[in-house]
Protein backbone atom coordinates (compact mmCIF):
# COMPACT_ATOMS: atom_id res chain seq x y z
CA UNK A 1 0.00 0.00 0.00
CA UNK A 2 1.71 3.11 -1.25
CA UNK A 3 -0.63 5.81 -0.05
CA UNK A 4 -3.40 6.62 2.37
CA UNK A 5 -5.80 6.94 -0.58
CA UNK A 6 -5.04 3.35 -1.58
CA UNK A 7 -5.84 2.25 1.96
CA UNK A 8 -9.17 4.06 1.90
CA UNK A 9 -9.94 2.38 -1.43
CA UNK A 10 -9.06 -0.97 0.09
CA UNK A 11 -11.37 -0.26 3.02
CA UNK A 12 -14.22 0.54 0.60
CA UNK A 13 -13.54 -2.66 -1.31
CA UNK A 14 -13.30 -4.97 1.70
CA UNK A 15 -16.20 -3.48 3.63
CA UNK A 16 -18.64 -2.24 0.98
CA UNK A 17 -21.44 -1.63 3.49
CA UNK A 18 -19.24 0.54 5.70
CA UNK A 19 -20.49 4.09 6.21
CA UNK A 20 -17.16 5.80 5.50
CA UNK A 21 -16.38 9.50 5.60
CA UNK A 22 -12.96 10.64 4.41
CA UNK A 23 -11.42 14.04 5.09
CA UNK A 24 -8.03 15.46 4.22
CA UNK A 25 -6.22 18.35 5.86
CA UNK A 26 -2.59 19.36 5.27
CA UNK A 27 -1.97 16.09 3.47
CA UNK A 28 -3.23 13.94 6.35
CA UNK A 29 -6.06 11.57 5.54
CA UNK A 30 -8.68 10.76 8.17
CA UNK A 31 -11.21 7.98 7.71
CA UNK A 32 -14.25 8.36 9.97
CA UNK A 33 -16.08 5.09 10.58
CA UNK A 34 -19.13 4.22 12.71
CA UNK A 35 -18.07 3.21 16.22
CA UNK A 36 -19.65 -0.23 15.91
CA UNK A 37 -17.55 -1.00 12.84
CA UNK A 38 -14.25 0.53 13.97
CA UNK A 39 -12.80 -2.85 14.91
CA UNK A 40 -13.75 -4.37 11.54
CA UNK A 41 -12.22 -1.44 9.69
CA UNK A 42 -8.97 -1.64 11.69
CA UNK A 43 -8.84 -5.40 11.19
CA UNK A 44 -9.23 -4.92 7.44
CA UNK A 45 -6.50 -2.27 7.42
CA UNK A 46 -4.18 -4.44 9.45
CA UNK A 47 -4.54 -7.20 6.89
CA UNK A 48 -3.86 -4.91 3.92
CA UNK A 49 -1.32 -6.35 1.48
CA UNK A 50 2.28 -4.98 1.55
CA UNK A 51 1.53 -2.92 4.61
CA UNK A 52 2.30 -3.71 8.23
CA UNK A 53 0.61 -0.96 10.15
CA UNK A 54 1.76 -0.07 13.63
CA UNK A 55 -0.63 1.54 16.07
CA UNK A 56 1.39 4.69 16.62
CA UNK A 57 -1.20 6.39 18.74
CA UNK A 58 -4.65 5.90 20.18
CA UNK A 59 -6.36 8.80 21.86
CA UNK A 60 -9.67 10.58 22.19
CA UNK A 61 -11.11 14.03 21.68
CA UNK A 62 -13.92 15.60 23.70
CA UNK A 63 -16.21 17.82 21.61
CA UNK A 64 -18.37 18.87 24.57
CA UNK A 65 -21.10 20.18 24.38
CA UNK A 66 -21.57 18.85 20.84
CA UNK A 67 -23.06 15.41 20.22
CA UNK A 68 -21.72 12.83 19.46
CA UNK A 69 -19.37 14.04 22.09
CA UNK A 70 -16.29 11.81 21.89
CA UNK A 71 -14.02 10.82 19.07
CA UNK A 72 -11.61 7.91 19.40
CA UNK A 73 -8.60 8.43 17.16
CA UNK A 74 -6.34 5.66 15.90
CA UNK A 75 -3.16 6.66 14.12
CA UNK A 76 -1.76 3.89 11.95
CA UNK A 77 1.72 4.06 10.48
CA UNK A 78 3.31 1.76 7.95
CA UNK A 79 7.08 1.95 8.06
CA UNK A 80 8.06 0.71 4.62
CA UNK A 81 6.79 2.49 2.59
CA UNK A 82 6.04 5.26 5.07
CA UNK A 83 2.28 5.86 5.05
CA UNK A 84 0.05 7.26 7.75
CA UNK A 85 -3.70 6.93 8.08
CA UNK A 86 -5.90 8.22 10.83
CA UNK A 87 -9.08 6.36 11.72
CA UNK A 88 -11.74 7.96 13.84
CA UNK A 89 -14.92 6.77 15.47
CA UNK A 90 -17.53 9.00 17.09
CA UNK A 91 -19.10 8.04 20.41
CA UNK A 92 -22.08 9.46 22.32
CA UNK A 93 -21.54 11.35 25.57
CA UNK A 94 -23.77 9.26 27.87
CA UNK A 95 -22.26 5.78 27.38
CA UNK A 96 -19.06 5.89 25.34
CA UNK A 97 -18.18 2.26 24.56
CA UNK A 98 -16.02 0.89 21.75
CA UNK A 99 -14.39 -2.46 21.01
CA UNK A 100 -10.83 -2.85 22.23
CA UNK A 101 -8.05 -3.36 19.69
CA UNK A 102 -5.64 -4.98 22.15
CA UNK A 103 -6.06 -8.19 20.16
CA UNK A 104 -4.69 -6.47 17.06
CA UNK A 105 -1.83 -4.55 18.68
CA UNK A 106 -0.53 -5.36 22.16
CA UNK A 107 0.57 -1.73 22.43
CA UNK A 108 -3.09 -0.66 22.53
CA UNK A 109 -3.28 -1.92 26.11
CA UNK A 110 -1.83 1.14 27.85
CA UNK A 111 -3.14 3.57 25.25
CA UNK A 112 -6.71 2.39 25.86
CA UNK A 113 -6.18 2.52 29.59
CA UNK A 114 -5.04 6.11 29.22
CA UNK A 115 -8.08 7.03 27.10
CA UNK A 116 -10.30 5.40 29.73
CA UNK A 117 -8.49 7.21 32.53
CA UNK A 118 -8.64 10.62 30.86
CA UNK A 119 -12.01 10.48 29.07
CA UNK A 120 -13.98 7.65 30.64
CA UNK A 121 -14.34 5.77 27.37
CA UNK A 122 -14.88 2.05 27.93
CA UNK A 123 -13.04 -0.39 25.69
CA UNK A 124 -14.93 -3.67 25.50
CA UNK A 125 -12.71 -6.72 25.60
CA UNK A 126 -9.75 -4.96 27.21
CA UNK A 127 -7.89 -7.35 29.56
CA UNK A 128 -7.68 -4.91 32.48
CA UNK A 129 -9.26 -1.53 31.99
CA UNK A 130 -8.03 0.41 35.01
CA UNK A 131 -6.65 3.88 35.54
CA UNK A 132 -3.07 4.30 34.48
CA UNK A 133 -1.88 7.86 35.10
CA UNK A 134 -4.33 9.12 37.73
CA UNK A 135 -4.60 7.52 41.19
CA UNK A 136 -6.96 4.54 41.40
CA UNK A 137 -9.38 6.39 43.67
CA UNK A 138 -9.58 9.51 41.49
CA UNK A 139 -13.05 10.77 40.67
CA UNK A 140 -13.85 12.02 37.20
CA UNK A 141 -11.91 12.02 33.97
CA UNK A 142 -9.52 14.97 33.75
CA UNK A 143 -9.34 15.57 30.01
CA UNK A 144 -13.09 15.92 29.65
CA UNK A 145 -14.01 19.49 28.81
CA UNK A 146 -16.42 19.70 31.74
CA UNK A 147 -13.66 18.78 34.17
CA UNK A 148 -12.46 22.15 35.42
CA UNK A 149 -8.83 23.20 35.40
CA UNK A 150 -8.22 24.61 38.84
CA UNK A 151 -5.27 25.43 40.96
CA UNK A 152 -4.57 23.38 44.06
CA UNK A 153 -5.07 25.30 47.31
CA UNK A 154 -1.81 26.26 49.01
CA UNK A 155 -0.94 26.44 52.69
CA UNK A 156 0.44 29.98 52.76
CA UNK A 157 -1.18 33.43 52.56
CA UNK A 158 -0.82 36.13 49.95
CA UNK A 159 -1.47 33.92 46.96
CA UNK A 160 -4.50 34.40 44.77
CA UNK A 161 -5.22 31.26 42.74
CA UNK A 162 -4.98 32.12 39.09
CA UNK A 163 -6.50 29.85 36.48
CA UNK A 164 -4.66 30.15 33.17
CA UNK A 165 -7.91 30.45 31.25
CA UNK A 166 -8.40 33.81 32.95
CA UNK A 167 -5.08 35.24 31.73
CA UNK A 168 -5.85 35.27 28.01
CA UNK A 169 -9.54 34.63 27.44
CA UNK A 170 -10.66 32.26 24.74
CA UNK A 171 -11.55 34.12 21.57
CA UNK A 172 -13.92 32.86 18.89
CA UNK A 173 -12.74 31.58 15.50
CA UNK A 174 -11.99 34.07 12.73
CA UNK A 175 -13.94 33.98 9.54
CA UNK B 1 10.59 -33.10 50.24
CA UNK B 2 7.30 -34.60 49.04
CA UNK B 3 4.94 -31.78 50.05
CA UNK B 4 7.08 -28.79 49.04
CA UNK B 5 5.42 -26.34 46.74
CA UNK B 6 6.61 -23.11 45.19
CA UNK B 7 4.78 -19.96 44.44
CA UNK B 8 6.07 -16.73 42.90
CA UNK B 9 7.35 -14.12 45.31
CA UNK B 10 6.16 -10.62 44.52
CA UNK B 11 8.56 -7.82 45.27
CA UNK B 12 8.25 -4.11 44.80
CA UNK B 13 10.88 -2.06 42.98
CA UNK B 14 10.57 1.68 43.09
CA UNK B 15 9.19 4.26 42.75
CA UNK B 16 12.21 5.71 44.51
CA UNK B 17 14.72 3.13 43.34
CA UNK B 18 17.82 4.87 41.96
CA UNK B 19 18.03 2.55 38.98
CA UNK B 20 14.55 3.36 37.69
CA UNK B 21 15.61 6.74 36.26
CA UNK B 22 12.72 8.60 37.78
CA UNK B 23 9.62 7.53 39.60
CA UNK B 24 8.84 4.21 37.99
CA UNK B 25 7.43 1.44 40.13
CA UNK B 26 7.62 -2.21 39.19
CA UNK B 27 5.93 -5.19 40.77
CA UNK B 28 8.07 -8.20 40.01
CA UNK B 29 6.93 -11.81 40.39
CA UNK B 30 9.96 -13.96 41.06
CA UNK B 31 10.72 -17.64 41.07
CA UNK B 32 14.04 -17.53 42.85
CA UNK B 33 16.09 -15.08 40.81
CA UNK B 34 14.02 -15.52 37.70
CA UNK B 35 11.30 -13.07 36.70
CA UNK B 36 7.98 -14.57 35.73
CA UNK B 37 5.89 -11.40 35.77
CA UNK B 38 6.40 -7.64 35.61
CA UNK B 39 3.77 -5.02 36.23
CA UNK B 40 4.97 -1.46 35.64
CA UNK B 41 3.01 1.13 37.61
CA UNK B 42 3.30 4.63 36.21
CA UNK B 43 1.67 7.99 36.75
CA UNK B 44 3.74 9.27 39.66
CA UNK B 45 4.93 12.18 37.55
CA UNK B 46 1.63 12.91 35.83
CA UNK B 47 1.37 16.67 35.56
CA UNK B 48 -1.58 17.14 33.22
CA UNK B 49 0.38 18.86 30.46
CA UNK B 50 -2.25 18.04 27.86
CA UNK B 51 -5.00 19.68 29.91
CA UNK B 52 -2.80 22.70 30.61
CA UNK B 53 -2.03 23.15 26.94
CA UNK B 54 -5.70 23.05 26.00
CA UNK B 55 -6.24 26.02 28.28
CA UNK B 56 -3.52 28.25 26.92
CA UNK B 57 -2.83 29.91 23.61
CA UNK B 58 -0.52 28.43 21.00
CA UNK B 59 2.29 30.82 21.94
CA UNK B 60 1.98 30.24 25.66
CA UNK B 61 2.31 26.50 25.12
CA UNK B 62 5.88 26.77 23.81
CA UNK B 63 7.17 26.52 27.38
CA UNK B 64 5.67 23.08 28.03
CA UNK B 65 7.37 20.67 25.63
CA UNK B 66 10.85 21.01 27.13
CA UNK B 67 9.38 20.26 30.53
CA UNK B 68 7.72 17.08 29.31
CA UNK B 69 10.90 15.44 28.08
CA UNK B 70 13.55 17.30 29.95
CA UNK B 71 16.61 15.63 28.46
CA UNK B 72 16.10 16.39 24.78
CA UNK B 73 14.70 19.87 25.21
CA UNK B 74 15.18 21.41 21.78
CA UNK B 75 13.84 18.33 20.03
CA UNK B 76 10.68 18.65 22.10
CA UNK B 77 10.28 22.31 21.24
CA UNK B 78 10.83 21.46 17.61
CA UNK B 79 8.08 18.84 17.77
CA UNK B 80 5.55 21.33 19.10
CA UNK B 81 6.38 24.27 16.84
CA UNK B 82 6.51 21.96 13.81
CA UNK B 83 2.99 20.80 14.62
CA UNK B 84 1.67 24.36 14.93
CA UNK B 85 3.45 25.38 11.73
CA UNK B 86 1.87 22.45 9.94
CA UNK B 87 -1.52 23.51 11.26
CA UNK B 88 -0.94 27.04 9.98
CA UNK B 89 0.59 25.84 6.72
CA UNK B 90 3.78 27.89 7.04
CA UNK B 91 7.48 27.09 6.69
CA UNK B 92 10.13 28.88 8.74
CA UNK B 93 12.94 30.69 6.89
CA UNK B 94 15.98 28.59 5.87
CA UNK B 95 18.27 30.04 8.52
CA UNK B 96 15.80 29.16 11.27
CA UNK B 97 15.43 25.63 9.92
CA UNK B 98 19.14 24.93 9.86
CA UNK B 99 19.67 26.54 13.27
CA UNK B 100 16.90 24.35 14.67
CA UNK B 101 18.57 21.24 13.30
CA UNK B 102 21.92 22.19 14.86
CA UNK B 103 20.28 22.76 18.24
CA UNK B 104 18.13 19.63 18.00
CA UNK B 105 21.10 17.43 17.16
CA UNK B 106 23.09 18.97 20.01
CA UNK B 107 20.16 18.10 22.26
CA UNK B 108 20.20 14.55 20.96
CA UNK B 109 23.88 14.15 21.81
CA UNK B 110 23.31 15.68 25.25
CA UNK B 111 20.43 13.29 25.87
CA UNK B 112 22.40 10.25 24.74
CA UNK B 113 25.26 11.31 26.99
CA UNK B 114 22.97 11.35 30.02
CA UNK B 115 21.70 7.94 28.98
CA UNK B 116 25.21 6.56 28.55
CA UNK B 117 26.40 8.00 31.83
CA UNK B 118 23.44 6.79 33.85
CA UNK B 119 23.51 3.36 32.22
CA UNK B 120 27.19 3.10 33.02
CA UNK B 121 26.53 3.92 36.66
CA UNK B 122 23.80 1.26 36.72
CA UNK B 123 26.41 -1.36 35.82
CA UNK B 124 28.93 0.19 38.19
CA UNK B 125 31.11 2.06 35.72
CA UNK B 126 30.92 5.23 37.79
CA UNK B 127 33.73 7.05 35.98
CA UNK B 128 31.72 6.87 32.74
CA UNK B 129 29.01 8.95 34.39
CA UNK B 130 31.44 11.73 35.23
CA UNK B 131 32.94 11.86 31.73
CA UNK B 132 29.53 11.91 30.06
CA UNK B 133 28.05 14.59 32.27
CA UNK B 134 31.11 16.75 31.75
CA UNK B 135 30.65 16.56 27.99
CA UNK B 136 26.94 17.18 28.30
CA UNK B 137 27.64 20.30 30.31
CA UNK B 138 29.69 21.69 27.43
CA UNK B 139 26.75 21.14 25.10
CA UNK B 140 24.36 22.75 27.57
CA UNK B 141 26.68 25.77 27.66
CA UNK B 142 26.18 26.15 23.93
CA UNK B 143 22.41 25.74 24.25
CA UNK B 144 22.50 28.39 26.96
CA UNK B 145 24.53 30.65 24.69
CA UNK B 146 21.79 30.50 22.06
CA UNK B 147 18.71 30.58 24.24
CA UNK B 148 19.73 31.91 27.64
CA UNK B 149 18.73 28.70 29.42
CA UNK B 150 20.49 25.42 29.98
CA UNK B 151 17.39 23.27 29.74
CA UNK B 152 13.98 24.96 29.57
CA UNK B 153 14.84 27.10 26.58
CA UNK B 154 11.62 28.49 25.09
CA UNK B 155 13.77 29.65 22.17
CA UNK B 156 11.82 28.32 19.20
CA UNK B 157 8.85 30.33 18.03
CA UNK B 158 5.96 29.49 15.79
CA UNK B 159 7.48 30.33 12.41
CA UNK B 160 11.13 30.52 13.43
CA UNK B 161 13.34 31.47 16.34
CA UNK B 162 13.02 34.00 19.12
CA UNK B 163 16.13 35.84 17.89
CA UNK B 164 19.18 35.21 15.76
CA UNK B 165 21.99 32.93 16.91
CA UNK B 166 24.56 34.84 18.96
CA UNK B 167 27.93 35.93 17.65
CA UNK B 168 30.58 33.24 17.90
CA UNK B 169 27.97 30.48 18.05
CA UNK B 170 29.12 28.70 14.92
CA UNK B 171 32.79 28.70 15.91
CA UNK B 172 31.92 27.29 19.30
CA UNK B 173 29.72 24.52 17.94
CA UNK B 174 32.42 23.62 15.43
CA UNK B 175 35.03 23.42 18.17
CA UNK B 176 32.77 21.17 20.22
CA UNK B 177 31.90 18.96 17.25
CA UNK B 178 35.57 18.55 16.42
CA UNK B 179 36.42 17.43 19.93
CA UNK B 180 33.37 15.21 20.17
CA UNK B 181 34.57 12.56 17.74
CA UNK B 182 37.51 11.67 19.96
CA UNK B 183 35.29 11.66 23.05
CA UNK B 184 32.78 9.24 21.53
CA UNK B 185 35.66 7.02 20.44
CA UNK B 186 36.92 7.13 24.01
CA UNK B 187 33.57 5.93 25.36
CA UNK B 188 33.60 3.29 22.69
CA UNK B 189 36.97 1.97 23.79
CA UNK B 190 36.12 2.38 27.47
CA UNK B 191 32.93 0.33 27.30
CA UNK B 192 32.58 -1.69 24.11
CA UNK B 193 35.59 -3.87 24.83
CA UNK B 194 34.96 -3.95 28.55
CA UNK B 195 34.29 -7.55 29.54
CA UNK B 196 31.95 -6.64 32.40
CA UNK B 197 29.97 -4.23 30.24
CA UNK B 198 29.56 -6.82 27.52
CA UNK B 199 28.54 -9.59 29.90
CA UNK B 200 25.93 -7.38 31.52
CA UNK B 201 24.47 -6.16 28.23
CA UNK B 202 24.84 -8.90 25.63
CA UNK B 203 21.79 -11.11 25.26
CA UNK B 204 19.95 -9.17 27.97
CA UNK B 205 16.51 -7.57 27.55
CA UNK B 206 16.00 -9.06 24.10
CA UNK B 207 13.03 -7.78 22.12
CA UNK B 208 12.02 -9.45 18.88
CA UNK B 209 11.11 -7.23 15.92
CA UNK B 210 7.56 -8.63 16.00
CA UNK B 211 7.11 -7.66 19.64
CA UNK B 212 8.68 -4.24 19.07
CA UNK B 213 6.20 -3.54 16.27
CA UNK B 214 3.22 -4.88 18.23
CA UNK B 215 4.02 -2.62 21.17
CA UNK B 216 4.58 0.38 18.92
CA UNK B 217 8.17 0.79 20.06
CA UNK B 218 10.21 3.37 18.19
CA UNK B 219 13.68 4.85 18.28
CA UNK B 220 16.75 2.86 19.30
CA UNK B 221 14.52 0.14 20.81
CA UNK B 222 12.89 -0.60 17.45
CA UNK B 223 16.11 -0.13 15.47
CA UNK B 224 17.96 -2.34 17.93
CA UNK B 225 15.59 -5.12 16.88
CA UNK B 226 16.54 -4.48 13.27
CA UNK B 227 13.51 -2.52 12.01
CA UNK B 228 14.55 0.45 9.92
CA UNK B 229 12.36 3.34 10.98
CA UNK B 230 13.63 6.80 11.72
CA UNK B 231 11.11 9.66 11.50
CA UNK B 232 13.83 11.88 10.04
CA UNK B 233 14.08 9.52 7.06
CA UNK B 234 10.52 8.19 6.78
CA UNK B 235 8.60 11.45 7.28
CA UNK B 236 11.23 14.20 6.94
CA UNK B 237 10.48 17.42 8.79
CA UNK B 238 12.23 20.74 9.23
CA UNK B 239 14.64 20.19 6.33
CA UNK B 240 16.19 16.87 7.42
CA UNK B 241 15.79 15.52 3.89
CA UNK B 242 18.72 17.74 2.81
CA UNK B 243 21.17 16.12 5.20
CA UNK B 244 23.21 12.99 4.80
CA UNK B 245 23.25 10.59 7.70
CA UNK B 246 22.97 6.88 8.32
CA UNK B 247 20.46 5.07 10.48
CA UNK B 248 22.30 2.41 12.50
CA UNK B 249 20.45 -0.89 12.95
CA UNK B 250 20.93 -3.76 15.39
CA UNK B 251 20.62 -7.47 14.83
CA UNK B 252 19.94 -9.17 18.15
CA UNK B 253 17.57 -6.67 19.78
CA UNK B 254 19.44 -6.81 23.08
CA UNK B 255 20.69 -4.06 25.37
CA UNK B 256 24.12 -4.16 23.77
CA UNK B 257 22.70 -3.42 20.31
CA UNK B 258 20.82 -0.44 21.71
CA UNK B 259 24.04 0.80 23.25
CA UNK B 260 25.91 0.48 19.94
CA UNK B 261 23.08 2.26 18.12
CA UNK B 262 23.03 5.21 20.49
CA UNK B 263 26.79 5.51 20.29
CA UNK B 264 26.57 5.56 16.50
CA UNK B 265 23.71 8.05 16.61
CA UNK B 266 25.95 10.48 18.44
CA UNK B 267 28.46 10.21 15.59
CA UNK B 268 25.69 10.69 13.03
CA UNK B 269 24.34 13.72 14.90
CA UNK B 270 27.83 15.19 14.82
CA UNK B 271 27.87 14.58 11.08
CA UNK B 272 24.56 16.42 10.67
CA UNK B 273 25.82 19.31 12.80
CA UNK B 274 28.98 19.72 10.69
CA UNK B 275 26.92 19.70 7.47
CA UNK B 276 24.51 22.21 8.95
CA UNK B 277 27.33 24.54 9.99
CA UNK B 278 28.70 24.46 6.45
CA UNK B 279 25.41 25.50 4.94
CA UNK B 280 23.94 27.78 7.61
CA UNK B 281 22.40 30.50 5.43
CA UNK B 282 21.91 34.15 6.32
CA UNK B 283 18.64 36.00 6.37
CA UNK B 284 15.71 36.32 8.75
CA UNK B 285 15.06 33.78 11.49
CA UNK B 286 11.28 34.14 11.70
CA UNK B 287 8.47 34.51 9.19
CA UNK B 288 7.35 38.08 8.52
CA UNK B 289 3.64 37.26 8.70
CA UNK B 290 2.41 39.70 11.32
CA UNK B 291 -0.58 37.51 12.14
CA UNK B 292 1.82 34.80 13.33
CA UNK B 293 5.08 36.35 14.51
CA UNK B 294 5.55 39.46 16.62
CA UNK B 295 6.74 42.56 14.74
CA UNK B 296 10.38 43.55 15.33
CA UNK B 297 10.94 46.06 18.09
CA UNK B 298 11.99 48.81 15.67
CA UNK B 299 8.64 48.77 13.87
CA UNK B 300 6.70 49.35 17.04
CA UNK B 301 7.97 52.91 17.45
CA UNK B 302 7.31 53.80 13.84
CA UNK B 303 3.93 52.44 12.91
CA UNK B 304 0.49 52.09 14.46
CA UNK B 305 -0.14 48.93 12.49
CA UNK B 306 2.76 47.13 14.14
CA UNK B 307 1.42 48.14 17.54
CA UNK B 308 -2.00 46.72 16.69
CA UNK B 309 -0.47 43.45 15.50
CA UNK B 310 1.66 43.22 18.62
CA UNK B 311 -1.35 43.90 20.83
CA UNK B 312 -3.53 41.34 19.06
CA UNK B 313 -0.89 38.63 19.18
CA UNK B 314 -0.06 39.20 22.82
CA UNK B 315 -3.60 39.66 24.13
CA UNK B 316 -5.32 37.06 21.93
CA UNK B 317 -2.80 34.92 20.14
CA UNK B 318 -3.06 33.48 16.68
CA UNK B 319 -6.09 31.81 15.16
CA UNK B 320 -5.24 28.77 13.06
CA UNK B 321 -7.80 27.29 10.64
CA UNK B 322 -10.14 24.54 11.79
CA UNK B 323 -8.46 21.19 11.35
CA UNK B 324 -6.16 18.67 12.93
CA UNK B 325 -2.55 17.72 12.34
CA UNK B 326 -0.08 15.22 13.66
CA UNK B 327 3.57 16.18 13.46
CA UNK B 328 6.26 13.80 14.65
CA UNK B 329 9.96 14.18 15.21
CA UNK B 330 12.66 11.66 15.98
CA UNK B 331 13.54 12.18 19.59
CA UNK B 332 16.43 10.27 21.21
CA UNK B 333 13.79 7.86 22.51
CA UNK B 334 11.78 7.42 19.35
CA UNK B 335 8.83 8.98 17.63
CA UNK B 336 7.61 12.04 19.49
CA UNK B 337 4.42 13.41 18.05
CA UNK B 338 2.09 16.29 18.74
CA UNK B 339 -1.48 15.86 17.61
CA UNK B 340 -3.21 19.23 17.56
CA UNK B 341 -6.92 19.72 17.04
CA UNK B 342 -7.95 23.27 16.26
CA UNK B 343 -11.50 24.58 16.48
CA UNK B 344 -10.43 27.91 14.99
CA UNK B 345 -10.11 29.71 18.32
CA UNK B 346 -6.91 30.97 19.89
CA UNK B 347 -6.53 27.80 21.96
CA UNK B 348 -6.06 24.24 20.78
CA UNK B 349 -9.17 22.11 21.30
CA UNK B 350 -6.97 19.11 22.01
CA UNK B 351 -3.26 18.61 22.37
CA UNK B 352 -2.13 15.04 22.40
CA UNK B 353 1.47 14.24 23.17
CA UNK B 354 2.47 10.94 21.62
CA UNK B 355 5.28 9.91 23.95
CA UNK B 356 7.85 7.47 22.65
CA UNK B 357 8.78 6.14 26.07
CA UNK B 358 5.16 5.38 26.98
CA UNK B 359 5.01 2.78 24.23
CA UNK B 360 8.59 1.63 24.74
CA UNK B 361 8.06 1.02 28.45
CA UNK B 362 5.11 -1.25 27.64
CA UNK B 363 7.58 -3.71 26.14
CA UNK B 364 9.51 -4.01 29.42
CA UNK B 365 7.61 -7.09 30.72
CA UNK B 366 8.32 -8.89 27.45
CA UNK B 367 11.98 -7.92 27.62
CA UNK B 368 12.71 -9.17 31.11
CA UNK B 369 10.49 -12.27 31.13
CA UNK B 370 12.48 -15.29 32.33
CA UNK B 371 15.48 -13.07 32.92
CA UNK B 372 17.31 -12.42 36.15
CA UNK B 373 16.30 -9.71 38.57
CA UNK B 374 19.67 -7.98 38.13
CA UNK B 375 18.94 -7.65 34.42
CA UNK B 376 15.83 -5.54 35.08
CA UNK B 377 18.14 -2.68 35.92
CA UNK B 378 19.94 -3.10 32.61
CA UNK B 379 16.62 -3.38 30.75
CA UNK B 380 15.30 -0.15 32.23
CA UNK B 381 18.57 1.59 31.44
CA UNK B 382 18.52 0.33 27.86
CA UNK B 383 14.97 1.65 27.42
CA UNK B 384 16.20 5.14 28.30
CA UNK B 385 12.98 6.06 30.09
CA UNK B 386 12.20 9.64 30.95
CA UNK B 387 9.30 9.48 33.34
CA UNK B 388 8.23 13.03 32.56
CA UNK B 389 7.59 11.81 29.05
CA UNK B 390 5.84 8.60 30.12
CA UNK B 391 3.49 10.30 32.56
CA UNK B 392 3.18 13.75 30.95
Amino acid sequence: MRSAAALVALLRERLPDLDLEVTEFRGEVTAIVPAGRAFDALLALRGAPDWTPVLTDLTAIDRFPAEPRFEVVYLLTGYAPPVRLRVKARLPGDAPVIASVTGLWSGANWLEREAYDMFGIRFEGHPGLTRILMPDDWEGHPLRKDFPLTEEPVQFNGHTPKVPSAIIPKSPPRR
Amino acid sequence: MPDSRTEPLTINMGPQHPATHGVLRLLLDLEGEVIVGTRPIIGYLHTGFEKEMENRTYHQNIVFPARIEYLATFIEEMAYVTAVEKLLGITPPPRAQVARIILAELSRIASHLVWLGSSAIDVNVSSGFMYCLQDREQILDILEMASGQRMMHGYFRIGGLHRDLPEGFEARVRRLAEGLAARVDEYDSLLTDNLIWRRRLEGVAVLTPQAALAYGCTGPILRGSGVNYDVRKAFPYGGYEQFEFDVPLGKNGDAFDRYIIRLEEMRQSRRIILQALDRLPGGPVIVDDRKIALPPRGELVRGMEAVIHQFKLVSEGLHPPVGEVYAAVESPRGEKGYYLVSDGSNRPARVRVRAATFNNLQALPAMVYRGFIADVVVAIASLDVVLGDVDR
